[in-house]
């Protein structure tokens, strides 16, 4: 027998989202990404923009009130909503 | 993953945990003694990690001269708490209150005041006066991260601790723990070590099913609790569950602290007040869920009889302060308060002796019962303590630690100590395939409402017994795929200890007591001649879980038989209903 072990993930809409004309993490900017206290956002590395790299959000908003330009909006995530 | 070598640093004095008491325990100890080297460790990052990561609305336990006094606050509690304090904690909190308050001032917390410039107290609790409003509190966190700066203590972001290094003799020796974006294992040798982890918040699952929809920031899984537990400290009456009454989905806080000296209630159906008083306590949350079981649930937050300004300040405080996103909640649903009723909910189960009793075992010099080891915050059982009260046990944190450490050097490492941990830690994140950490969160957490959430029958607890078992099982087959999934799998394991904790406790305890919080059907009555004390529990020189009792220690503030069941009157009496006709 040859069943072979599996892992899939599953899909989830992201409750943080940013502004890429906005955001300035291409320019040195990592505040959302400091503050965040679960650790859930990163810049990315093909855009330079920050983003949501984990969805287990709290919906606290540090990431939303201390970005210096406005470039991030937290919505609730979608099972509370 | 390969994982890098392991990090070995030096501090007198390490603190974990940067949100309300550690930031307070690591400026006073180099107050005390500006000669120590002062690490502040944390898991998220200082300047918004905590409950009070977005500030705080209002302090809930002022004792403010003119307005309360230590003896009368200390009594409240006692009562409140159905007798089972060590008095000399609270009132030690409370004689220390109002200087917390001035130093908090001094850094530029504002507070409410009245026209003459006094702080304006309001009456939430069933006997005093102790609610002080902070309407501009969103920003404490800003205070304490200058206060921190200027005293000079270090800080590390970013380092999940897992467990404290001892030296032979038992006494801390300092604390390990891994960088949760490199998975880099750090070992910080101290000479002595305050936890303020906050509560064990992540115990049961919220009622959505969302993992991180809890009422209490989902960083505070209990790591506190699961340190000092393995390091052999005891933990203090953890059968009395933290149980809140929340908005419903949300999760939050419905801040009757904040609405009720406004004219806000807490409602059922009908629109009725049903409880005298909206101060939490077990004997409250005991009436709330007698009215939802008796059918007349829904329970609300009424504020829809306010006048249009009053309604305008409690948004403005509501959705600035604590849980700023409720606003964007009560829109998506539609939720006016001029209009609608806020929808409650019974939350989910939690240890958190800033709310109710259950925590680490500290004395008034905020010492727990293993040498060099101070506890102060949500986590250390002293009964209500809330925001206030961390502040200030985080004070005599840093003030006995730093005498303490006076004259002490540090302990030898135990090599096999440090292996031990480190391989434990970074097991998952070695492997190369296995459970995922969410999946096996969400279930142990699902086992823990299943078994735990009171009702609680003692059939059911031993089987969560069983089931815990299982999962500290399958806790040798989680797989990480990064390091910040690594920092997910080891507070699986946290949660697991607090889980199988709380079991233990609640098992231990054969009588009902504190309301809601300890209601076993078995024992549905509370028997003060066999339970009248203290129930401790710690690991054991075999390595066991094991449950013993303290006796209650004499009382400072004597209190009378008529006082002694104020608590126990909370509903409202029943008014005759008119007769249909």
């Amino acid at each position: 027998m040859t069943f072979t072990f599996r892992e899939t993930t599953q899909r989830s809409a992201a409750p943080v989202t940013v502004d890429h004309d906005k955001c300035i993490a291409d320019k040195g900017c990592t505040v959302c990404v400091d503050v965040c206290p679960l650790d859930l956002l990163a810049i990315d590395p093909d855009t330079g923009k920050a983003y949501m790299k984990f969805d287990e959000c709290w919906y606290c908003m540090p990431c939303a009130k201390d970005c210096p330009t406005g470039a991030v909006r937290v919505e609730i995530p979608y099972l509370l909503r | 993953m390969s994982t890098a070598d392991t990090r070995i640093h030096e501090y007198d004095l390490v603190v974990v945990g940067g949100g309300t008491a550690g930031p307070m325990a690591a400026i006073k100890a180099k107050e005390r003694n500006p000669a120590l080297r002062v690490l502040l460790l944390d898991k998220a990052h200082v300047k918004r990690s905590g409950a009070i990561s977005m500030g705080m609305d209002g302090l809930n336990n002022a004792v403010i001269p003119g307005h309360a006094t230590p003896e009368q606050y200390t009594k409240e509690i006692t009562i409140a708490n159905d007798g089972i304090v060590n008095q000399a904690t609270v009132y030690a909190y409370a004689k220390h209150s109002f200087a917390t308050i001035e130093q908090l001032d001094r850094w530029g917390v504002r507070f409410e005041r009245d026209e003459t410039g006094d702080y304006a107290v309001k009456k939430v609790h069933h006997m005093g006066a102790y609610v002080l409003p902070m309407p501009e509190g969103h920003d404490v966190k800003k205070v304490l991260y200058r206060q921190l700066k200027r005293a000079r203590v270090a800080i590390t972001n970013r380092i999940v601790a897992t467990r404290l290094l001892q030296g032979d003799d038992g006494a801390i020796a300092g604390v390990m723990g891994f960088d949760c974006r490199t998975a880099e294992f750090h070992v910080i040798r101290a000479k002595a070590v305050v936890l303020a982890c906050g509560a064990a918040g992540r115990l049961g699952l919220p009622a959505s099913g969302y993992l991180m929809g809890t009422y209490e920031n989902p960083t505070n899984a209990g790591d506190g609790y699961a340190m000092a537990y393995h390091a052999g400290a005891e933990l203090a009456n953890l059968e009395c569950f933290q149980i809140n009454p929340l908005i419903k989905d949300y999760n939050g806080p419905a801040c009757a602290y904040v609405t009720g000296p406004l004219g806000g209630f807490t409602a059922n159906s009908r629109g009725q007040r049903f409880i005298e008083c909206d101060y939490w306590s077990g004997q409250m949350m005991w009436e709330f869920w007698q009215e939802l079981q008796g059918g007349n649930g829904p329970v609300f937050l009424k504020l829809d009889h306010l006048a249009e300004e009053t309604i305008q300040t409690i948004e403005t405080i509501l959705h600035s302060n604590e849980r700023p996103s409720r606003g964007e909640f009560h829109a998506g649903r539609g939720t006016d308060y001029r209009r609608d009723m806020v929808e409650m909910h019974i939350s989910e189960i939690g240890f958190c002796s800033g709310h109710s009793a259950s925590g680490v075992w500290v004395n008034e010099r905020a010492e727990t019962s293993v040498p060099g080891l101070y506890a102060a915050g949500d986590m250390a059982a002293v009964p209500h303590n809330y925001m206030l009260g961390a502040f200030t046990y985080g004070w005599f944190a840093g003030d006995n630690a730093a005498d303490y450490i006076a004259g002490r050097t540090f302990a030898a490492v135990d090599g096999a100590q440090v292996e031990r941990e480190r391989a434990r830690v970074l097991a998952p994140l070695l492997r190369e395939q296995g459970l995922a950490p969410a999946q096996v969160e969400y279930k142990l957490r699902r086992f823990v409402n299943d078994y735990l959430q009171p009702p609680k029958v003692t059939r059911k607890m031993d089987i969560a017994l069983d089931r815990f078992d299982g999962i500290r099982d399958d806790l040798e087959q989680l797989h990480a795929t990064s390091p910040h999934e690594l920092m997910r799998a080891a507070e699986v394991s946290v949660i697991r200890d607090c889980a199988e904790m709380a079991a233990r406790a609640s098992l231990f305890r054969t009588e009902s007591r504190w309301g809601l919080y300890h209601y076993r059907v078995d024992h549905p009555q509370r028997n003060d001649a066999d339970w009248f004390c203290h129930a401790h529990l710690k690991k054991d020189d075999a390595g066991r879980m094991s449950s013993f009792k303290r006796a209650v220690e004499p009382y400072i503030v004597p209190i009378d038989s008529q006082e002694r069941t104020a608590y126990d009157r909370l509903r409202v009496a029943a008014t005759p209903q008119p007769a249909l006709a």
